[in-house]
């Protein structure tokens, strides 16, 4: 896999998703202004915790009556998943300390695949420029829902939101020419599926790291 | 309102150290070949369980709704070899419409 890492061909790579991320913080906006957050609080947090999951997470524990540790936590392990990507990601990024760890920020979901340049490798530069776009329009989108409230009407009506799990699906189809990830795959869908009635969001996809394993030992 | 910006900053520092701590733990590192292994297969468990959890998935419970549609749409557009933004496209379409009519 040759792939070059440049910042360029990282946004490419993310531009599929800036719509449905607008549209999604556009939701994000909007709820928040409907919980009585203000127009302030919903945009400094898509800057400072830049989050879907997560932000929806602590959104839905607070209008719910739950405490701010129940919201915390459950932010917790939506992010849970970032500190398996850090490790895995962790060794391709070069520098100091702080710069890794400032690098390490730009890691979510679909950068940190679309930041790979080998079987273990992944790029800085990519991993930079695919959440560049997604960071501008997350925020963009919060923005625009805290200003427009419930005059957006629903976004989900246009059914980007399956956006991204085709998106990830067109990933993932790349991923099975081998044996072992395929297992890998298929215990990780399987694992989330059992875990999604039974757990908070966030660990159906913590677990599913475990299925590195099952690709690994049945190979 | 006070709790609402009390969990902005506990969110933001929870995730500023699960994004920071691989990075500082591991940068330049030469990893060994069984860890590269492993890594190597992350990415196939960590996408099928988004998509898993992002397609049926909501809050707590299974649902089969609109957006199993556009993802099952989205599989057969894959398999015919279509591209991405037409997979996405049909997806979205799919979903939306599905949406308009239940």
């Amino acid at each position: 896999m040759a792939v070059e890492d440049t910042y360029a061909a990282g946004a490419r790579a993310a531009l599929p998703l800036v719509l449905p991320t607008l549209l999604v913080g556009m939701s994000f906006g909007a709820g928040a202004v409907a919980l009585d957050w203000g127009y302030v609080a919903p945009v400094v947090m898509s800057i400072v915790v830049f989050s879907g999951a997560g932000q929806f997470a602590i959104a839905s524990v607070l209008g719910a009556g739950g405490s701010v540790v129940a919201a915390a936590l459950a932010a917790i392990l939506v992010g849970g998943r970032f500190l398996a990507m850090g490790i895995a990601l962790g060794s391709s990024l070069r520098g100091g300390p702080l710069r890794r760890a400032l690098e390490g920020q730009a890691i979510v979901d679909a950068s940190m695949i679309l930041a790979r340049t080998g079987e273990a490798e992944y790029g800085a530069r990519r991993l930079l420029g695919a959440t560049a776009p997604q960071f501008a329009a997350w925020v963009l989108g919060t923005l625009v829902g805290v200003l427009a409230g419930s005059r957006i009407g629903d976004p989900e009506r246009f059914g980007l939101d399956v956006v991204f799990p085709a998106f990830f699906l067109v990933l993932l189809a790349k991923e099975l020419r081998e044996r072992s990830s395929r297992l890998a795959a298929a215990a990780g869908g399987l694992i989330a599926l059992a875990l999604i009635p039974l757990t908070p969001p966030g660990v159906p996809v913590i677990a599913a790291c475990a299925a590195v394993l099952v690709g690994r030992i049945r190979s | 309102m006070s709790n609402v910006w009390t969990a902005i900053a506990l969110a933001a520092v929870a995730n500023f150290v699960l994004k920071a701590a691989g990075p500082v733990a591991f940068g330049g590192r030469e990893l060994g070949r069984g860890a590269q292994k492993l890594i190597a297969l992350l990415p196939a468990a960590l996408l099928a369980a988004l998509v898993v959890t992002q397609t049926f998935a909501d809050g707590r419970s299974l649902e089969l709704d609109a957006r199993a549609g556009g993802v099952a749409v989205a599989i057969v557009a894959i398999a015919c070899r279509a591209g991405l933004l037409t997979v996405l496209a049909l997806a979205t379409v799919t979903t939306a419409a599905l949406r308009a009519l239940t």
